[in-house]
C-alpha cells in the first residue's frame, strides 16, 4: 500500500484535492491587476513575492456559480505548469490527507466534460467523495481554449 | 563529448573566423605583414592542437593550408586572388570537417585528397604560376560544393564564437603569435627566442610559465618540419596590442616572470585546447555559459523590483532608519544591474566577423568589385539583440551587393569609380544603436517598384502617383515584394525585406531607407540597446493602468475641452488634426473593453509608430516613467496579443505591458494606414500636384470633396421635378431620363422635398460613353485648390478615403464607384420607366 499527500480544499462546497507535491504554497490573491480581452477564468495577475502569478478562479474555470456576497476570502494555491507560475483561486483550503492509492478510483464516466478532463479520479473518503484535480490540464491553455 | 573537444571546437571556430576576415585583408594588401603572420599563426595553431586530439584529417588540410601560406610568408609564391580562393577553401573544409566532429563528437569520415592535392600543387608550384592555376581549376567544384554545407553549418559552430563574460571573441592566435615568434627565434638561436624580453616588449604582455614550454614545443615542431623556409624568415616582433580591459585579476605563479605593465592590457591567453594544461590558469578571462549569465540577469532584475518597491515604502515613512542603508543598497543595486547588463553587451563586430567574406565571395560570383567599410564596430549592444540581427544584417548586405551596386563596367561607364563601396557603420543614439548600410549603387529604381506595386495590387494607381519616391521605395519591406528581374544565387526570391523588417520589429526596432538615383541606397536600422530593460510610460485607462514601451511612442499630445488639439469624429473613427495631418486614433479604455472607461474623458493621445504605421492610443492619463523589467505572460495568457507582457511596478503592482503593434492591428481598417510623410516633403514632391477640388455636403459627417474634373456640370433643379419611385430616382434631363444617386442610398431627402414645397436641389452631373448621371447633394460649398493627400483609408465604398482639403478633412468621393452605380441604373431603367420616358 502506497500513501500519497493531497492538499484538499473547497471550490462551490465541493471537495477537491490536488497532489501535494504539486503545490507550492497557499496565500491570498490579494493586489489583483484583471487582464482585459483575456478568457472569463483569468481572475488577473497579481505579484507574489516579486514573481508574476497569473490567478485563475476555479468556480469560473469548472463553471460553478460565482462566490456568494460576504462569503470569507478566496484563498488560492500556488501551482507550477510548463514553468509559468498560476494561482488556483479556491473557496478555503481544509487539510493534508495521507491517502492510500488503492483506494483511488477512476473518475465516473457521467460527468460533464468540462469536469471529466480535469479529473485524475475520485477517493472515496468516509462522509464524501474527494475529487483528485489535474493542475496541468486545469490550467493548460489548449484545455482551456476547448472549455 | 570530451571536454577537450568542445573546447577546441569553440577556439576553432573563433579562430576559423579571424581566419575568414584576416584573409580578405590580407588579399587586399599581399604586402601587409602582419596579416599573414597571423593568419599563419591560426591555422598553425588549429593544426597542431589537431595533432593532439589526434584529428588526423583536420590536421593534414591544415598542415597543406599552412604549407601554402608559408610559401607566401616567405615571399616565394605571389599572392593571387585564386591561391586565397583556395585556401579560403581549405578553412571551409575546416569548417565542414568541425561541423562534423561536433555532431558526432568524431571526425566525419570523408577524403580531403583534391583539396589537399591543389594546396600542394599551389605552394611548389612557384616557379609556374600558370600552369598551377590551371590545376587548380578542375576540383573547384566538388569544394564549392563543400562550402555550401559550411555556411550551413557555420552558424551551429558559431553559438559559441563569442565569450559570453568578456563580450568579445577570444583570439587565440594572437597568444600563439608570440609564441610561435619565440618558436621561430628559437629555430635560429634559442637564446634569442626564448629570454622574456625579448617577447614582452613586442607582445605587451607578460610571459606565463606554459608558455616557455610550449616555445619549446612550437620550436621543436616548426624546425622538424619545415626548417627551411622556417629559417627564412627573421622573427618579427608583432605589437598587435588591443585595449582591452583586465576582466579577472590574473593567478600570479611564482614562475612567472613579471614584466612592467603597459597602459594597454594584454591579450588574456586562452587555453591552447589540450596542448596545455596550465593554460586554463592563466587566462585572463573565463567561459561562461549564457544560460549562467542570463539567470544572473534575472536575479538581478528581481533585485532591482525588490529595491524599487523598498525604496516605496521607505518614502512613505517620516522615520525610518532604513533610508541610509537603503540608498546604499540602491546605488549598489544599481551598480550591479549595469555591471550584469555589461556581461549581455558585445560589441557588433561581432555580428559582422561573417561579413567581409560574404562580400569577398560575393564581389567573386558577381564579378563586381566590391570595398566593405566598416565604421564603429566597437559599439556595444546586448547579446540578444545582436544574435536577432545577425541575419538581417548579412541579408541587407548582399542585397546591397547584387542589387544595389552596378556591375564594374557599368560604373566605369557612368564615371563613378570602379569599386563599389557599401558601407556600415554603427553608432549609439539615445538608448538605441544605430545601424546603417549604405551603398553607392544605382539607386532604388522607383518606376519598376511603382510598377511593381500595382501589378502586386498592394496600392491602387491613383494611390501610387500621389505618393512620392520615398513612400514607394518603403514597398519594397511589403511581403512578397521583390524587384529582382532575375532570381539569382543570392537573393531575389521576394521573401527578403519584409522578413528584414519583421525580424527588426520585433525586437522593437525600426528600419527606413533613402534611396537616390544613381547615387545608392541607405538603410537605417535602429534597435533597443536591451530588450531586458526598456523605458515605458505607465498611462492609466478605465482606472487601470498599462505600460507602454517608450520606444514605439513619439510624442505626447494633450486634448480635452481646452486644450489645442481636439479630437473630430469621421463617421466613427476618431481623427485629430495634428500638424496639418490627419492622425488615426485608437482609444485604449474601449479597445481593451474596460467598464470603467465610458465615463472617461480623453486627456492624451501618445502618438504611436509601429513600422509605417502612424496613429494615436487615447488614454486617460499619463502617469509616470518607469524603468520596467519584461517577464513574459503565462501561456494561458497568450492569445490576448494586445499585452506583450507584464512587470512590477514599486509600489509592487503588477501592469501589462502594452503591444504596440497589437494595438494597432486590432484597432482595425488603420491597417493599411501608412505612416505620414513629413509634411514639407509631401508638398515639394512634384507627385502631388494641386488639383481643383469641389467641396460638398451630402448625407451626415465630414464634408466631402471630389475632383472637378470628374465633373461634368452642376444643376440646381427644382426637387419636384425628381420622380422618386420604389426606392430609386430619376430626373428628365436633356430629353433622356438620368438616374439620381445620393451618398447614402437613402432619398428620404429628396421625398420630403418632393411631398412639401419645392426647393431647389443641387446636382453633380458626372457622364460617361452614352450616358450620364445625377448625384443628389445638399449643398455646394465652395471650388478649391488644393493638394491631395489621402491619409486614411476608406471605411466604406463610394469613398477613396479622408484627407486634408482648404484645412478641413474631407472625404473624396469614389467616382468610379458612383459612375458604375448610374451605369447598372441605366441598364435597368427601361424596364420600370419605359411609360415615363413617353410621356
Amino acid at each position: 500500500m502506497s500513501l500519497r499527500d493531497y492538499v484538499t480544499l473547497r471550490v462551490g462546497g465541493q471537495l477537491f484535492g490536488v497532489d501535494a507535491a504539486r503545490v507550492h504554497d497557499v496565500f491570498h490573491p490579494r493586489g489583483l491587476t484583471p487582464v482585459p480581452l483575456s478568457r472569463s477564468e483569468i481572475a488577473g495577475v497579481l505579484n507574489l513575492r516579486g514573481r508574476i502569478v497569473t490567478a485563475v478562479c476555479a468556480r469560473r474555470r469548472l463553471g460553478l456559480p460565482p462566490r456568494e456576497e460576504g462569503a470569507p476570502e478566496p484563498l488560492a494555491i500556488g501551482l507550477e505548469v510548463h514553468g509559468d507560475s498560476y494561482g488556483l483561486v479556491i473557496d478555503s483550503v481544509d487539510e493534508v490527507l495521507k491517502l492510500d492509492d488503492e483506494k483511488f478510483h477512476a473518475p465516473p464516466g457521467n460527468l460533464p466534460p468540462r469536469w471529466a478532463e480535469i479529473i485524475v479520479g475520485v477517493y472515496q473518503l468516509e462522509k464524501e467523495l474527494l475529487i483528485v484535480l489535474d493542475p496541468h490540464t486545469l490550467l493548460d491553455a489548449a484545455h482551456l481554449k476547448a472549455a | 563529448m570530451d571536454d577537450l573537444i568542445a573546447e577546441f571546437l569553440t577556439e576553432t571556430a573563433e579562430s576559423l573566423e579571424v581566419v575568414d576576415s584576416e584573409l580578405v585583408k590580407f588579399e587586399a594588401n599581399p604586402t601587409e605583414r602582419k596579416t599573414l603572420d597571423n593568419i599563419f599563426r591560426l591555422v598553425h595553431t588549429v593544426k597542431g592542437t589537431c595533432g593532439f586530439l589526434g584529428l588526423s584529417r583536420l590536421e593534414a588540410v591544415a598542415h597543406a593550408g599552412e604549407t601554402l601560406l608559408g610559401r607566401f610568408r616567405d615571399g616565394k609564391l605571389e599572392v593571387t586572388p585564386l591561391a586565397v580562393t583556395l585556401v579560403l577553401h581549405s578553412i571551409d573544409r575546416i569548417k565542414v570537417i568541425l561541423a562534423g566532429l561536433e555532431a558526432t563528437g568524431n571526425e566525419p569520415d570523408g577524403d580531403d585528397h583534391d583539396l589537399i592535392s591543389q594546396l600542394e600543387a599551389m605552394a611548389e608550384g612557384q616557379e609556374v604560376d600558370l600552369s598551377t592555376v590551371k590545376t587548380v581549376e578542375v576540383p573547384d567544384r566538388p569544394i564549392g560544393a563543400e562550402i555550401d554545407a559550411a555556411e550551413i553549418t557555420a552558424p551551429a559552430l558559431g553559438v559559441g564564437d563569442i565569450d559570453p563574460a568578456t563580450g568579445r571573441a577570444l583570439r587565440p592566435g594572437e597568444v600563439s603569435e608570440a609564441e610561435l615568434e619565440a618558436a621561430f627565434a628559437a629555430a635560429d638561436g634559442p637564446e634569442d627566442g626564448l629570454k622574456p624580453g625579448d617577447i614582452d616588449p613586442a607582445t605587451g604582455r607578460q610571459l606565463r610559465p606554459g608558455e616557455v614550454s610550449e616555445a619549446d614545443l612550437e620550436a621543436a615542431f616548426a624546425a622538424a618540419e619545415a626548417p627551411d623556409w622556417m629559417n627564412d624568415s627573421a622573427p618579427e616582433p608583432v605589437a598587435e596590442v588591443k585595449a582591452e580591459p583586465v576582466k579577472a585579476p590574473e593567478p600570479v605563479k611564482a614562475a612567472a616572470p613579471v614584466a612592467p605593465k603597459t597602459p594597454a592590457a594584454p591579450e588574456p591567453a586562452p587555453s591552447l585546447g589540450g596542448e596545455d594544461a596550465q593554460g586554463i590558469a592563466t587566462t585572463q578571462s573565463i567561459r561562461v555559459s549564457v544560460d549562467v549569465l542570463e539567470g544572473l540577469m534575472t536575479l538581478v532584475s528581481e533585485m532591482v523590483l525588490t529595491r524599487n518597491q523598498l525604496l516605496q515604502i521607505s518614502r512613505n515613512r517620516e522615520d525610518s532608519a532604513f533610508a541610509t542603508p537603503l540608498q546604499r543598497l540602491s546605488t549598489l543595486t544599481g551598480e550591479l544591474q549595469d555591471s550584469v547588463m555589461k556581461t549581455r553587451m558585445q560589441p557588433i563586430g561581432a555580428a559582422w566577423k561573417k561579413l567581409p567574406r560574404l562580400v569577398r565571395d560575393l564581389s567573386y560570383e558577381l564579378g563586381k568589385k566590391i570595398d566593405l567599410v566598416m565604421e564603429g564596430e566597437g559599439t556595444e549592444l546586448d547579446r540578444q539583440v545582436l544574435e536577432l540581427i545577425r541575419d538581417p544584417l548579412t541579408h541587407m548586405v548582399r542585397n546591397s551587393a547584387d542589387h544595389g551596386l552596378e556591375g564594374t563596367q557599368e560604373r566605369i561607364d557612368l564615371g563613378k569609380p570602379a569599386n563599389g563601396t557599401i558601407k556600415l557603420a554603427a553608432f549609439h543614439e539615445g538608448g538605441y544603436i544605430v545601424i546603417r548600410i549604405a551603398d553607392n549603387g544605382r539607386g532604388l529604381n522607383t518606376a519598376r517598384i511603382r510598377e511593381k506595386i500595382i501589378e502586386k495590387g498592394l496600392a491602387s494607381r491613383g494611390e501610387v502617383e500621389g505618393m512620392n519616391d520615398q513612400q514607394i521605395h518603403r514597398f519594397i519591406f511589403a511581403p512578397g515584394f521583390s524587384t529582382a528581374a532575375a532570381v539569382t544565387n543570392l537573393s531575389g526570391r521576394g521573401v527578403g525585406m519584409d522578413v528584414v523588417r519583421t525580424n527588426i520589429e520585433q525586437i522593437g526596432g525600426q528600419i527606413d531607407l533613402n534611396s537616390v538615383a544613381g547615387q545608392g541606397t541607405t538603410f537605417t536600422i535602429k534597435i533597443p540597446l536591451t530588450l531586458a530593460i526598456v523605458s515605458a510610460l505607465i498611462v492609466g485607462a478605465g482606472a487601470q493602468k498599462f505600460a507602454v514601451p517608450q520606444t514605439s511612442v513619439m510624442e505626447l499630445v494633450r486634448t480635452g475641452q481646452n486644450a489645442e488639439h481636439r479630437i473630430e469624429k469621421i463617421n466613427d473613427a476618431l481623427v485629430l488634426r495634428l500638424r496639418n495631418k490627419l492622425l488615426p486614433l485608437v482609444q485604449l479604455g474601449p479597445t481593451l473593453q474596460l467598464e470603467a472607461a465610458k465615463d472617461e474623458d480623453a486627456t492624451f493621445v501618445m502618438v504611436i509608430q509601429v513600422g509605417e504605421r502612424r496613429y494615436g492610443l487615447v488614454v486617460n492619463d499619463v502617469l509616470d516613467t518607469e524603468e520596467i523589467v519584461v517577464k513574459p505572460l503565462a501561456t494561458i495568457l497568450r492569445d490576448v496579443d494586445v499585452f506583450s507582457g507584464a512587470t512590477i511596478l514599486g509600489d509592487g503592482s503588477v501592469v501589462l505591458i502594452l503591444d504596440p503593434n497589437a494595438m494597432s492591428e486590432r484597432a482595425g481598417n488603420m491597417l493599411e494606414e501608412k505612416a505620414a510623410e513629413e509634411t514639407e516633403e509631401t508638398i515639394t514632391d512634384a507627385g502631388s500636384q494641386k488639383v481643383a477640388m469641389l467641396l460638398f455636403k451630402a448625407g451626415n459627417g465630414a464634408p466631402k470633396a471630389v475632383e472637378l474634373e470628374h465633373i461634368t456640370r452642376l444643376e440646381h433643379v427644382e426637387s419636384s421635378q425628381i420622380e422618386i419611385m420604389e426606392g430609386r430616382a430619376a430626373l428628365q434631363y436633356r430629353g433622356k431620363l438620368m438616374p439620381i444617386l445620393t451618398v447614402n442610398s437613402d432619398f428620404s431627402g429628396l421625398i420630403s422635398a418632393h411631398s412639401d414645397e419645392t426647393h431647389i436641389q443641387p446636382l453633380l452631373v458626372f457622364t460617361g460613353e452614352g450616358y450620364a448621371m445625377g448625384l443628389a447633394v445638399d449643398e455646394i460649398v465652395d471650388v478649391v485648390e488644393d493638394h491631395m493627400t489621402i491619409e486614411l483609408s476608406a471605411d466604406r465604398p463610394g469613398v477613396r478615403g479622408t484627407a486634408i482639403v482648404a484645412g478641413r478633412a474631407c472625404e473624396i468621393l469614389d467616382v468610379d464607384y458612383y459612375h458604375l452605380r448610374g451605369l447598372a441604373e441605366h441598364q435597368r431603367q427601361p424596364a420600370h420607366s419605359s411609360e415615363k420616358a413617353v410621356a
